[in-house]
């Protein structure tokens, strides 16, 4: 492999990696915000209780966000900074926003977040998650800005030539607000609700399966299931729009998604299936016209095929791949809604807790949104191949000219132990929080907090 | 926003020295209680001190974030070339701020020694290497590397390891050690307040004799760096400033008046970061020997728009972000006790 792949690579799983943490600090972050105005709403201290044990879990989320975040940041210079030359002038700005506007609010009021219980009003510590959750959303709209201009870069122009040129900004807002921005936005944050969402509720069914904390449990999962059923109604929402958004302005991504070589009328879209890159084809059962549906809602406009959107195969993604990436994502994506709905009917019922079976199922869900995420992302990024900035900067030509090969294996190798000894680590700790449970103690407010 | 006649290129240059100083004023106390964590032997006493960084180190480590961001938006090809061109050393720097930041929050999870013991390790390992590698990364810009034509560093990892950058590292850990013990003193009483009444004039010599000797080893090695105090010998008054400053950090300890001396020492290290961005400018990063390939405030920076755009969201984000730093640093005033949700 060469300095080029291994760079991809290491984005890559850097990039996943650090992945896991941020849509769980947004999600986790909403979730405290309803706990503690149903604290304060209530008066009642099992919130209170349910508040610092999900804080210490979000502490524990949080510090790898981190810790994993700024990686991403010193590689957009390390190992890209050819891409850093082109796109400084207009991805530059909304990573500093991003550090002025959200990390700066965020990591200000985890403080009093995490540590300010005995220290401040019960106001105060609501306002201040309020805050840690406002910058959380806020870090998630200019790092999906900046991603977006990369789908659909918009609001620039080019200056100078060859290895010298590079995208200048003409219009700041229209940067910002460039075609996919909102949508991928809102598409995120979706996600990042269901994250946080199926978090709580797998750990609050795991205590009902044990029969331990019970009414810990049945109140957070109250709380927890109306949000997951929300985000992933909206997520299914969003998808819709997105994807009417890539058939607009990224064809021959959706092609790649569908597997869909000649531009087709009904197209259909398939449940799953297998891309034959060299036959251009595709295989797998088939729902008739429901692509045309989903990219232009109405079954017989025509959906762009790759044979016309990139003529020469050099212009496409790995097809089979991205296809597999955005068919997981789906699949996931609708059995999140299953199990929500299911989940919400038996908890409405008074039945939750003796449905061993859809308990254990709410305790794997965790792992719907992760998958769907990284899955998502993976569809996103690979379906944008074999460019780095749609249209503009090639990924072979976006490496740093100065890197050596070498260099990169030793930090794949680097990065790869150091992130397997974190996950487990990380794993372990949550594993003992959950275990411990909720604190006791905590059921009866201390400091200022008991003042009400 | 339009902003006239304002040379923003000079002003970005002056902002983003702001904020490295920002980050070294703040995060610095932060490395230098991470140094000082494996010399404090009992674990109440190493929790005490952990926490007297606890609520705030978070959001210090921003400070680089921003600066990291600011730069990459305001001088591309500055950003381009130092990461790429120092990609081992960014790669450890990484992975100290990495193990250093997870420390923070592991360490106290477990009741076990040897997980306390192996953490702690991480934690202050961590800290020292952080502090180690920006000051060489810091040094090498200051002190010249080589580029070619196209702005491209040609050096390799060994190039970097010269005698003055690595100098400049070891001095950025006397400071930062100095600049957390004296941090630490405020934020603590008992037995570990006393332990460090012990060692803060101890990193204050250490400190003075690493600042000697790079001071002399300045104008031996890299004379470029005075030679804008040569020719304006008005700006020597910064020096001074910066002795006096140093000189009443060692006279404030004595006097056990540590908010004095912590003023003190925050002020002497904006003044040596004021003193080297005097001495750079207009470079960013100095080629050498090939002077004329350096990248400056002018052939490094983005366009003037993007300059312009960047200023505004700084002139309306900084104040906020003032704003509320100051009132965490507010709630959380006061000696260090430990409770519940401490680390």
């Amino acid at each position: 492999m060469d300095a080029i792949e291994l760079s991809r690579l290491q984005f890559a799983l850097t990039a996943a990696f650090h992945y896991l943490y941020p849509p769980m600090s947004i999600g986790l972050g909403l979730l405290l915000v309803l706990i503690e105005a149903a604290w304060l709403r209530t008066g009642n201290a099992l919130y209170h209780q349910m508040a610092r044990f999900w804080t210490r879990v979000f502490g524990l989320i949080f510090a790898m966000g981190v810790a994993t975040g700024i990686v991403m940041e010193f590689e957009f210079g390390t190992n890209w900074a050819a891409y850093s030359r082109f796109v400084g002038d207009v991805f530059g700005s909304a990573l500093a926003a991003e550090g002025i506007f959200a990390f700066f609010l965020e990591s200000g009021f985890l403080a009093v977040l995490l540590f300010g219980w005995d220290k401040v009003s019960r106001r105060v510590h609501f306002l201040s998650t309020c805050m840690v959750c406002l910058g959380a959303h806020f870090s998630a709209i200019w790092i999906v800005v900046a991603n977006s201009w990369m789908q659909t870069p918009a609001g620039f122009h080019i200056v100078g030539e060859g290895a010298g040129a590079r995208a200048e900004i003409t219009d700041f807002w229209a940067m910002v607000f460039n075609p996919s921005s909102v949508d991928r936005l809102f598409h995120t944050l979706c996600g990042a609700w269901q994250a946080g969402a199926f978090l709580v509720i797998s750990v609050s069914a795991w205590y009902l399966l044990k029969r331990k904390h019970m009414d810990f449990a049945r109140a957070a999962i109250r709380l927890a299931l109306p949000v997951a059923l929300v985000a992933s109604l909206l997520q299914l929402l969003s998808g819709h729009i997105s994807a009417q958004g890539i058939a607009k302005n990224q064809p021959v991504k959706l092609a790649a998604f569908e597997g869909l070589y000649d531009t087709t009328s009904n197209a259909p879209l398939r449940l799953f299936g297998w891309v034959d890159e060299k036959g251009e084809s595709v295989v797998g059962p088939a729902i008739p016209s429901l692509l045309s549906v989903l990219a232009h809602n109405d079954p017989s406009k025509p959906v762009t095929g790759l044979r016309e959107a990139a003529p020469d195969p050099k212009d496409r993604p790995p097809v089979n791949m991205t296809f597999q990436f955005f068919h997981l994502m789906v699949a996931v994506g609708f059995g999140l809604i299953f199990i929500s709905v299911l989940g919400l009917y038996h908890s409405r019922r008074g039945s939750l807790a003796d449905n061993r079976w859809l308990l254990w199922l709410l305790v794997i869900s965790v792992l719907g949104p992760h998958i769907a995420n990284q899955a998502g992302w993976f569809a996103a990024e690979v379906g944008r191949q074999p460019w780095i900035v749609q249209g503009l900067l090639r990924t072979s030509d976006a490496v740093s000219p100065v890197l050596k090969a070498d260099a990169v294996i030793a930090s794949v190798f680097l990065f790869t132990a150091v992130y397997l000894l974190l996950f487990a680590v990380f794993i372990y700790l949550l594993n003992d929080k959950i275990q411990h449970g909720p604190d006791e103690a905590d059921l009866v407010p201390t400091g200022k907090l008991a003042g009400g | 926003m339009d902003f006239g006649t304002l040379d923003l290129n000079t002003t970005w240059f002056i902002l983003i020295a702001v904020l490295f100083a920002g980050y070294a004023v703040l995060d610095g106390f932060d490395l230098g209680v991470g140094t000082l964590h494996l010399f404090v032997k009992g674990d109440n006493e190493r929790r005490i001190l952990l926490n007297t960084i606890g609520p705030v180190w978070d959001g210090n480590e921003v400070w680089l974030v921003t600066g990291g961001g600011a730069l990459f938006a305001a001088f591309p090809n500055v950003y381009a070339t130092v990461f790429s061109g120092f990609y081992l050393a960014l790669v450890l720097l990484l992975v100290s701020l990495i193990f250093r930041a997870v420390a923070i929050e592991f360490r106290s999870k477990r009741e076990s020694r040897l997980w306390r013991g192996v953490w702690d390790t991480s934690f202050s390992l961590g800290s020292l290497l952080s502090g180690f590698l920006l000051g060489v990364a810091f040094g090498n810009v200051a002190a010249g590397i080589p580029l070619d034509a196209r702005g491209e560093f040609t050096g390799s990892f060994w190039t970097l390891l010269r005698p003055y950058p690595i100098m400049v590292g070891i001095t950025s850990i006397a400071l930062f050690t100095m600049h957390g013990s004296i941090y630490a003193l405020l934020k603590t009483d008992g037995t570990v307040h006393e332990k460090l009444r012990h060692w803060a004039p101890k990193a204050i010599g250490v400190f003075v004799a690493c600042y000697a000797l790079l001071t002399v080893s300045t104008f031996v090695w890299v004379p470029h760096l005075v030679d804008r105090f040569m020719s304006r010998p008005w700006l020597f008054c910064l020096a001074i400033v910066n002795l006096l400053a140093i000189a009443n950090v060692v006279r404030e300890i004595r006097r056990r008046r540590d908010w004095a001396a912590f003023l003190s020492s925050c002020i002497a290290v904006i003044m040596l970061l004021a003193i080297c961005a005097i001495g750079m400018y207009p470079n960013l990063v100095l080629s050498a020997p090939n002077p004329e390939h350096s990248l400056t405030i002018r052939n490094a920076s983005s366009s003037q728009k993007t300059l312009s755009v960047m200023l505004t969201i700084a002139l309306i984000g900084m104040p906020l972000v003032i704003g509320y730093t100051s009132s965490i640093y507010y709630i959380f005033r006061g000696k260090v006790k430990l409770d519940r949700a401490s680390y």
